[in-house]
């Protein structure tokens, strides 16, 4: 028996408010008609006894009180997937716009997921190969991870995601077996269009499935992009056994949505307005990266957030990377100097890193080299702040030695080209090639074995 | 009676219209699918309660039914070398019913009740028991026994013994009759509310170490067992790391690690790990000694809330066995957010960064369930807690990690700046702090010798002075400072790297016994004090140093192995004779 529900009895923000409705279930979809004969889709966030609460997705606006018809849908929020999606551009709420039709579901899946059983997981050791000395060196990635790139307006975050896709190297995965899922949340037409370009010159475009939610698309669709983004990673890493890199930018503005979502609803605000559940939300969706026993696939999650003014501290990326398995950092001073990518080395980090290195992954050296490297350019900062003080000409004989090696360090190790792929073996030797120009008695991470062998000073 | 129906939903707190007969906190299953859920609210006109899994789809009118207890967890064996979720539902069964991912309404016993157990009774008819008593033991795993116990408020005459054998979970083996005359059947297992904690005879003095094998722990900054400790540090700087490596390696008999709200390739880590670790001391995988309680980030968030209580009931149960049990709960943070999220749903007047006025108190009541105690059968057992706590924007002044301050002795504040330059454990000697040392110097004395606390002293000293030194070094250059002042800061150094810093994948270093520690002191405190002979005759530090021995003994913690303390006297004569050398 279907219901219409006539007219509204409250409309708030995106919000609105019916009463008398009866049988409806908690999450469930709802289908708004319009007087005028567009139709729209919402969502019950609320419900007391026959009065319930529906977020709509493409906003309120030309909502009156009297103008609507709603309709019960008997299900959650659903996304279609087939095989066939591989290649597709959709909406932000997981619906073609690419004008090659409708989907032909051979599955319907609900958006928000249901977790994996942390016993089911398999512990991700498969080093990527992206052909980036830093990220290679020093936070490696690894295959079912969840990285992201903390960035900032300006910033080289979208050549860098770009760059990782064109070159990355993942054990296990084939042209068939692999595909990149891109959701756009609130980024600019051009921005999306730069991603789809760049795709497309690096031949992977067939293997991608891209998802836009432009900056003056709805925002409450907003928060569905990463969840329908997600469903679509979970089905083809889960049921078609494929390797999958998800990229989601920008988380920034998803959690901008999702405040002004918590805020028209009447909640209580946490830190800076963002509602007291942001962290269970992102973590509903960082979570969703992995791999499962008895299967071949995985979801490598690298999620693209604009720290709001470079603040590292401010709820988002801080939030961020209490879920995530490390970060990749992007640091402005070293953009302005020119140097891309402008990876700040210290404040990245990779968790996961540790046990996918090393024998029988990379190479032996790895991470003793990197512990290194970390110890040797966090000094380099110590020389320079001193530097700052009384003069780089005033400074002992090590600390120059350091001033030199830091120098060195980002003009040949952080800075590489957009092109050029540097392979693993590669960078380590440049690590080493870098580390010789020290005393070999200030390399206190390594120990001597390995010094007589790589050690060239 | 059976009339309750769900009236509102919002998130995953739901309210039930009209009066109703539900006592607070009681356990309630809703909806169709027996979801299960806590009453946290009741008035005349609403019963709230919140629902521990997703409320997707439930329905108004969906029936709510009662149970007529409080959250409970089910106590018996089975327990160790098995991972649960925050409300005890046992993960690696609900995998085999329903597959990799978690579906809702799992209605998996807590404990497999099919296995059979080789019990052993300790009572006899007529025997007299009181709660607390031990009626029979079995063993759990090849390390632990496991001691079934009368529950701490039953006593009475025992009417009815089974013959040692093999039982399983829900078989009775001992009757007891109390003194109303009523039959108690006991089994190998036992029901607990959760949110109590369970009885003792008296609380003890902490007077004995959680010795860790980290060397920034034991030495600088030590917990007794029976304490609590708090790890407060941003994101990176290696809070579950330090837990790992802690429940590796503490001398603990039973470890109780709950994730609580972290992420669930960390968890699968943890399992991967432990199973393959083999605990030095009984030659047995870490896991027969191991608990663990995962509920991820993603997983609902109101059973994050409870899985803080179920890992403390866990360790509860196993110290009044009188085993020495140590908690690591990772993060408490989380747990404290999943408090400020539940409240915010309920339309509290929210205190302090949207947490809800109580948080301190809940914080309070959990850490005082860590104690050294006498059990209710005599023996001693303790629990000691260990909290990770993860600041926002790691600022150390938001309110968990001060109220957690208030309630722990011990602070081991990460820092970034050492994690930044990957000195592990990034413990900053100037802002932790231990409140033990007075409880368990003595012990130490005793064990090691008075020097070990003397030694102690003076490192920590040098390390304060260092800090000192170096604000005056950051404005002006080392190069300025009086030899006696940069022998100060050479020395400190080697403190720094080569004895506070520990690799925990290095084979020896990952774990260090006390006289290693000990020795280690020993050694750099005797460079020192033989480097000032030389500075006093105004010989130049630059010589010094060219002897090359502050860096050998920055990497001392490599060179000598564990098993190796007399190597310590060859570098001691090294120091004397090549200092000689110079002055003489």
């Amino acid at each position: 028996m279907l219901i219409d529900y006539v007219g509204v009895k409250e409309i708030n923000g995106s919000l609105i408010v019916i009463d008398g409705v009866k049988g409806v279930s908690n999450e469930e979809i709802v289908d708004i008609r319009l007087d005028n004969g567009t139709t729209r889709q919402g969502r019950v966030v609320q419900i007391e006894g026959e009065r319930i609460v529906v977020q709509v997705f493409e906003g309120t606006r030309n909502i009156s009180l009297v103008n609507t018809k709603t309709r019960l849908t008997g299900h959650p929020m659903e996304q279609s997937l087939s095989p066939e999606i591989i290649g597709r551009v959709l909406d932000g709420a997981g619906r073609p716009i690419d004008g090659l039709g409708e989907i032909f579901p051979d599955k319907k899946a609900n958006i928000n997921g249901t977790p994996i059983n942390p016993v089911s997981r398999v512990y991700p050791t498969n080093f990527i190969n992206t052909g980036i000395s830093t990220i290679d060196t020093l936070m490696t990635l690894i295959r079912g991870q969840k990285l992201p790139i903390f960035s900032g307006s300006g910033m080289k975050h979208n050549d860098l995601a770009v760059q990782i896709v064109r070159q990355a190297r993942i054990t296990g995965a084939t042209e068939d077996n692999f595909c990149v899922v891109f959701a756009a949340m609130g980024v600019q037409k051009d921005v999306a269009e730069y991603f789809r370009k760049s795709f497309e010159d690096s031949g992977v475009l067939s293997h991608v499935v891209m998802l836009l939610n432009l900056s003056n698309d709805p925002i409450i669709e907003r928060t569905l992009t990463p969840r329908c983004a997600l469903t679509i990673a979970e089905y083809l890493a889960f049921d078609l056994d494929m390797h999958v890199l998800v990229i989601m930018t920008d988380m920034t503005s998803y959690a901008e949505a999702l405040r002004e979502f918590s805020s028209s609803k009447g909640e209580i605000p946490g830190r800076k307005g963002y509602p007291g559940y942001l962290y269970s939300d992102l973590a509903s969706l960082y979570e969703r990266a992995g791999m499962i026993k008895g299967h071949e696939g995985s979801v490598t999650q690298i999620p693209i957030l604009t720290m709001p003014n470079d603040d590292i501290t401010h709820p988002i990326p801080d939030l961020t990377g209490y879920i995530t398995e490390g970060q990749i950092t992007l640091d402005r001073s070293l953009q302005g100097q020119g140097y891309y990518p402008p990876v700040s080395v210290l404040p990245s980090l990779s968790r996961l890193m540790k046990d996918g290195i090393g024998e029988g992954f990379t190479r032996a050296d790895h991470q003793p080299l990197a512990n290194q490297l970390f110890a040797s350019y966090a000094r380099v900062i110590d020389a320079r702040s001193l530097a700052a003080v009384i003069g780089e000409e005033e400074l002992s004989p090590i600390d120059k030695k350091y001033m030199e090696f830091g120098k060195q360090f980002e003009t040949r190790f952080v800075n590489q080209g957009f092109d050029e792929d540097r392979d693993i073996t590669e960078s380590l030797d440049l690590g080493w090639e870098l580390l010789s120009t020290l005393p070999r008695s200030e390399l206190d991470r390594v120990d001597d074995e390995l010094l007589d062998k790589y050690y060239k000073g | 009676m059976n009339n309750n129906v769900i009236f509102g939903i919002n998130g995953p707190v739901i309210t039930v219209k009209g009066p109703t007969d539900f006592k607070m906190m009681e356990m309630v299953h809703v909806g169709r699918e027996n979801l299960v859920g806590e009453i946290i609210g009741v008035t005349d006109e609403y019963t709230t309660i919140q629902v521990y899994e997703e409320t997707t789809g439930l329905r108004p009118g969906d029936p709510v039914t009662g149970t007529g207890n409080p959250m409970n967890v089910l106590l018996g064996p089975g327990i160790l070398d098995n991972i649960f979720d925050g409300i005890e539902r046992p993960l690696k069964a609900i995998e085999e019913e329903n597959g990799a991912f978690i579906n809702r309404g799992s209605q998996v016993n807590a404990l497999d009740e099919t296995k059979e157990w080789d019990v052993t009774l300790k009572v006899k008819e007529g025997d007299i028991v009181k709660g607390g008593q031990i009626y029979a033991t079995l063993p759990e795993t090849q390390i632990i026994e496991h001691r079934l116990m009368v529950p701490p408020l039953l006593s009475g005459e025992v009417v009815e013994v089974k013959p040692d054998g093999e039982y399983k979970l829900f078989d009775t083996i001992v009757k007891i009759k109390d003194e109303y005359g009523t039959e108690h059947s006991l089994t190998l297992c036992q029901q607990w509310p959760i949110r109590t904690s369970r009885p003792i005879t008296q609380r003890l003095s902490t007077s004995v170490p959680l010795i860790t094998g980290q060397r920034v722990i034991d030495t600088m900054f030590p917990i007794a067992k029976g304490g609590a400790a708090a790890i407060p540090g941003g994101f990176g700087t290696g809070k579950t790391m330090t837990q790992h490596q802690l429940a590796k390696w503490c001398d603990a008999d039973i470890i109780v690690y709950v994730g609580c709200g972290e992420r669930g390739n960390e968890m699968s880590q943890v399992l991967d790990e432990f199973s393959q670790l083999i605990d030095p001391k009984s030659d047995r995988p870490m896991t027969d000694r191991t608990v663990l309680i995962a509920n991820t980030s993603n997983m609902p968030v109101a059973a994050r809330e409870a899985s803080i209580y179920t890992g403390i009931t866990l360790a509860e149960y196993y110290r009044d066995m009188g085993y020495d049990v140590a908690i690591m709960a990772d993060s408490t943070s989380r747990w404290a957010e999943a408090l400020r999220e539940i409240s915010g749903r309920l339309e509290e007047m929210p205190a302090e960064e949207g947490f809800p006025a109580y948080l301190p108190s809940r914080l309070a009541e959990f850490y005082e369930r860590a104690g050294r105690v006498e059990t209710l059968s005599g023996d001693n057992g303790s629990v000691s807690i260990i909290g990770a706590v993860s600041p926002q924007g790691s600022d150390f002044s938001e309110p968990v990690t001060q109220n957690t301050k208030r309630f722990t002795r011990c602070f081991w504040a990460l820092d970034k700046a050492l994690a930044y330059a990957r000195h592990y454990p990034a413990i900053n000697w100037m802002n932790s702090y231990s409140e033990y040392f007075n409880d368990i110097d003595p012990w130490f004395n005793e064990q090691l010798g008075e020097e070990f606390v003397e030694y102690r002293t003076r490192i920590s000293a040098l390390l304060q002075e260092e800090n000192k030194l170096m604000e005056i070094v950051k404005l002006i250059g080392s190069d300025v400072l009086p030899d006696d002042q940069k022998l100060v800061i050479e020395t400190a150094k080697v403190i720094r790297v080569g004895f506070l810093q520990q690799n925990a994948f290095h084979k020896d270093d990952t774990f260090v016994p006390l006289e290693k520690q000990m020795n280690m002191m020993k050694v750099i405190l005797k460079l020192y004090d033989r480097s000032k002979d030389v500075v006093a005759q105004e010989i130049p530090i630059s010589k010094l140093i060219a002897l090359g021995l502050f860096d050998k003994l920055t990497k001392m913690k490599y060179d000598i192995p564990n098993d190796k303390p007399e190597m310590f006297d060859a570098y001691i004569e090294e120091i004397d004779k090549k200092i000689d050398e110079i002055l003489y």
